[in-house]
């Protein structure tokens, strides 16, 4: 393929918008900073500003020193870089989960009088969004830009522009994760980030789409593969959920502080629209692209069915955006909108268990890998979890089923069997395809660690689940629990006594989940030093680099 | 059909504006009507704007995101009735920018809070919760007592809640700091206004500290109204069954 690679020191038109851009951000940043009507405003401006004088800086050191050429012809150094951001973050995720798991087991163990910042209620959000957002949307844009280059054999269209998406990106959790902690909130769920990170993020998001869509309209094949559908389906959706969602009044516009534009009942129901999509286009969509992609690539086998691929995708697709009211069920919402929300996530498992069989028989005459390659393992065990939550979903989303699992850990339960289970390891498989490929290993430093990796987490998740499926039936029985004479029989903190044993197994399936992350890490690390473990040296042939 | 789908994979600008129309229709149908179906809220007596008091301990409320482990939603279901009270109204958070409903009850249920315990136990409870509540799993708010409650911006935040539709008339954005010190002091000059205002509005030094505005005095202001608006005695579910 041409090599398009800029080898002449300078300017090109890309760094020069973007670093057009990133002057102008510097200037209105300093003004805000100036401004600022609340000290943690001051304190995010500042933060905008070093970011973009750090950009500004990176452009020139690059236009002074141009940057090796890639001989593959595709931008790689993007992909190596999601690849680190996603390991990372994903370790910091896990670790404030962990963290906020023991709090409700001990709480007299990790709670502090007077610092703020360590409360439950500021750092679940953070654990919330470091998980979803800047985990799963750093392997998200990672994998994406491997894969839509790699099938539309073109590189990521332009130029600088993916490292603006990465870069941007990084700085939106920096701005969301310390605003948590520091208070700034719109206390919607995985959407607390204030107005002026929403506003960056859409900045951000559109370029994402376009370096994506620009990459296609370069493509040298002429069909646009399975997994860019979800890519692309993932990312115009979060961009309208991420608008629409956040329409807010800002009290001030130096001021960290907004009010969102709808309240109460339609509040509500855009919020869950939103939240329920957040599953259904982040961690469903966008990592069902990972499965179509790497689950063929690593078992050397072709898609299960061609047509299957387009019934899943529009039907998914189309029916999910309807499931969000089955999370105000009873509640004030209108009935007419709660039955909509109900019938099509019920619905919704046909498509869901569409995909799962459209992955998983793709390893048809390739089910004995399972037995050697502990990776292509992870991936399937993570369809296999997919499967099982979305036939949970539609489960609980019936009104009265949800009667008695809302508002307890029944749910905390079910987003994790998806959350730990599907997106976990289907970006863990996905990862440690990655790193051989990128820097060019035969193998993996040790596929052992892999084994321990995955059978520590595996454990970790079956305890995580359980324990939350007693704990959340325990309690919401015990709720609507009447004794002889007609009274309600537990106090709520009864209730809250009585899961004390089952918090302590989370948390400990959580850290066990934690210590198998720490594995892989290391694994990678080794990995991408181009180390392999001294007894487990392969011949040549074992796991061949994909064809450019 | 599926084999016309190939014109979709060789037009990636076309087949994302199918995307788009596809992703959109579900949100239009479900969310849309809700603004323009009149039965969607119920005609109630008694639901107002929040005092600039109120709406400050509603700004902390947010702000130590008290959401993630407390609801504001009692459904119609016997066992929450009698635990918490009347089942909760649209009505009751019309004026709530953003909704507090909440998705999980790891603390109780607090749409119906207001008036239940006293100022005293609030403010104990959130410095030491374990002290009047040993099997309680709440994190400590010491520091709310601790900190001067920072109300600089309480006209822009009328102003803004204002911009998204809540009534504040000028006069409430106008007196809105005397407003919010006037709820803490009963012998204020302003108490008349204020409540004329506010109709319903508690009036008293909510964390027993004179000395300052704390914050613990506007979060207990906001707790202590929470569900207290709906006089139930006179309200008529049947006529507002939808």
């Amino acid at each position: 393929m041409r090599n398009l690679q800029a080898k002449t020191p300078g300017m090109g038109a890309d760094a020069t918008i973007i670093g057009g851009f990133l002057a102008l951000g510097a200037i209105y940043a300093l003004f805000i900073a100036a401004r600022a009507v609340d000290p943690l405003m001051g304190f995010h401006a500042y933060v905008f500003l070093s970011a973009f004088i750090a950009g500004m800086f990176a452009l020139i050191v690059r236009a002074t020193n141009p940057a090796p050429v890639d001989e593959s012809g595709y931008q790689t150094a993007v992909v190596k870089a999601g690849v680190f951001a996603s390991m990372f973050w994903g370790v910091v995720g896990f670790l404030v989960g962990v963290v906020i798991a023991f709090q409700l087991a001990f709480p007299d163990l990790l709670y502090f009088d007077d610092l703020a910042w360590t409360n439950f209620g500021r750092l679940r959000p953070l654990h919330t969004s470091a998980v979803i957002f800047a985990f799963g949307g750093n392997v998200l844009i990672a994998t994406s830009f491997y894969v839509v280059q790699r099938t539309c054999r073109a590189r990521l269209a332009g130029g600088l522009a993916p490292w603006f998406v990465f870069w941007g990106y990084q700085l939106f959790i920096v701005i969301a994760a310390t605003g948590y902690l520091a208070g700034v909130t719109q206390s919607r769920e995985y959407a607390e980030p204030e107005w002026y990170a929403d506003l960056w993020l859409t900045i951000v998001w559109v370029v994402y789409l376009l370096v994506f869509l620009g990459t296609i309209w370069k493509r040298k094949e002429a069909h646009i593969y399975v997994a860019n559908w979800f890519y692309l389906s993932f990312i115009i959706t979060i961009a309208m959920l991420h608008i629409v969602n956040n329409l807010a009044v800002p009290v001030s516009i130096a001021g960290s502080k907004s009010y969102s534009l709808f309240a109460g009942v339609q509040d509500a129901l855009t919020q869950w629209w939103y939240g329920h999509n957040a599953v259904g286009f982040f961690l469903t969509t966008g990592f069902l692209a990972i499965m179509y992609y790497f689950i063929p690539k690593r078992a050397q086998r072709p898609v299960y069915s061609y047509r299957l691929s387009i019934v899943h995708f529009w039907s998914l697709i189309f029916i999910y955006i309807w499931a969000g009211p089955h999370h105000l069920h009873y509640t004030a919402l209108p009935e007419w909108a709660q039955t909509l929300g109900m019938t099509f996530s019920i619905m919704l498992w046909m498509p869901s268990w569409g995909g799962m069989i459209n992955g998983l028989m793709t390893l048809s005459g390739a089910w004995d890998k399972l037995r050697t390659d502990p990776v292509l393992r992870m991936m399937v065990v993570s369809v296999a979890f997919y499967g099982m939550s979305t036939f949970e979903g539609p489960l609980m989303s019936v009104r009265a089923v949800n009667a008695l699992s809302h508002y307890t850990d029944w749910t905390i339960g079910h987003v994790h069997s998806g959350a730990l289970g599907w997106v976990g390891y289907i970006s863990f498989g996905a990862l440690y395809c990655l790193v051989p490929w990128l820097w060019k290993r035969k193998q993996l430093y040790s596929n052992a660690l892999v084994e321990w990796h995955f059978w520590i987490s595996t454990i970790g998740i079956v305890l995580y689940i359980t324990s939350m499926w007693v704990a959340g039936v325990t309690q919401g029985l015990e709720w609507r629990e009447y004794n002889e004479f007609g009274f309600l029989n537990w106090s709520f903190v009864e209730t809250v006594a009585h899961l004390h044993p089952y918090y302590i197994i989370r948390a400990l399936g959580g850290s066990l989940f934690l210590i198998g992350s720490l594995i892989m890490a290391y694994n990678l690390w080794r990995t991408a030093r181009g180390d392999i473990r001294a007894t487990e040296k392969q011949p040549a042939t074992a796991h061949a680099v994909p064809a450019e | 059909m599926l084999d016309k789908h190939g014109f979709l994979e060789k037009n990636g600008l076309i087949l994302s504006i199918g995307i788009l129309i596809t992703v959109a229709i579900g949100g239009v149908i479900e969310i849309a009507p809700l603004f323009y179906l009149e039965s969607t809220i119920e005609e109630v007596e008694g639901v107002r704007p929040y005092s600039p008091l109120e709406l400050a301990g509603r700004n902390i409320y947010v702000r130590e995101g008290c959401y993630t482990c407390h609801s504001q939603q009692v459904r119609p279901l016997r066992d929450e009735v009698e635990r918490y009270g009347h089942y909760s109204l649209a009505a009751e958070s019309m004026y709530d920018h953003p909704f507090q409903w909440g998705s999980k009850r790891t603390g109780p249920d607090l749409a119906r809070l207001g008036g239940k315990y006293s100022d005293e136990w609030h403010r104990e409870h959130m410095i030491d919760p374990r002290k009047l509540v040993p099997e309680s799993i709440m994190p400590p708010y010491k520091f709310l007592a601790e900190t001067q409650l920072d109300y600089s911006q309480v006209e822009n935040w009328l102003k803004a809640n204002r911009a998204v539709g809540v009534p504040y008339t000028d006069k409430m954005v106008e007196n809105a700091t005397s407003d919010l010190r006037a709820q803490l002091d009963p012998f204020s000059e302003d108490y008349d206004a204020f409540i004329a205002r506010y109709p319903k509005a508690q009036i008293r030094d909510f964390d027993g500290d004179p000395r300052m505005i704390s914050e613990m005095d506007a979060l207990i202001a906001y707790l202590q109204m929470l569900g207290t608006l709906v006089d139930f005695e006179t309200y008529k579910a049947e006529e507002n069954y939808r």
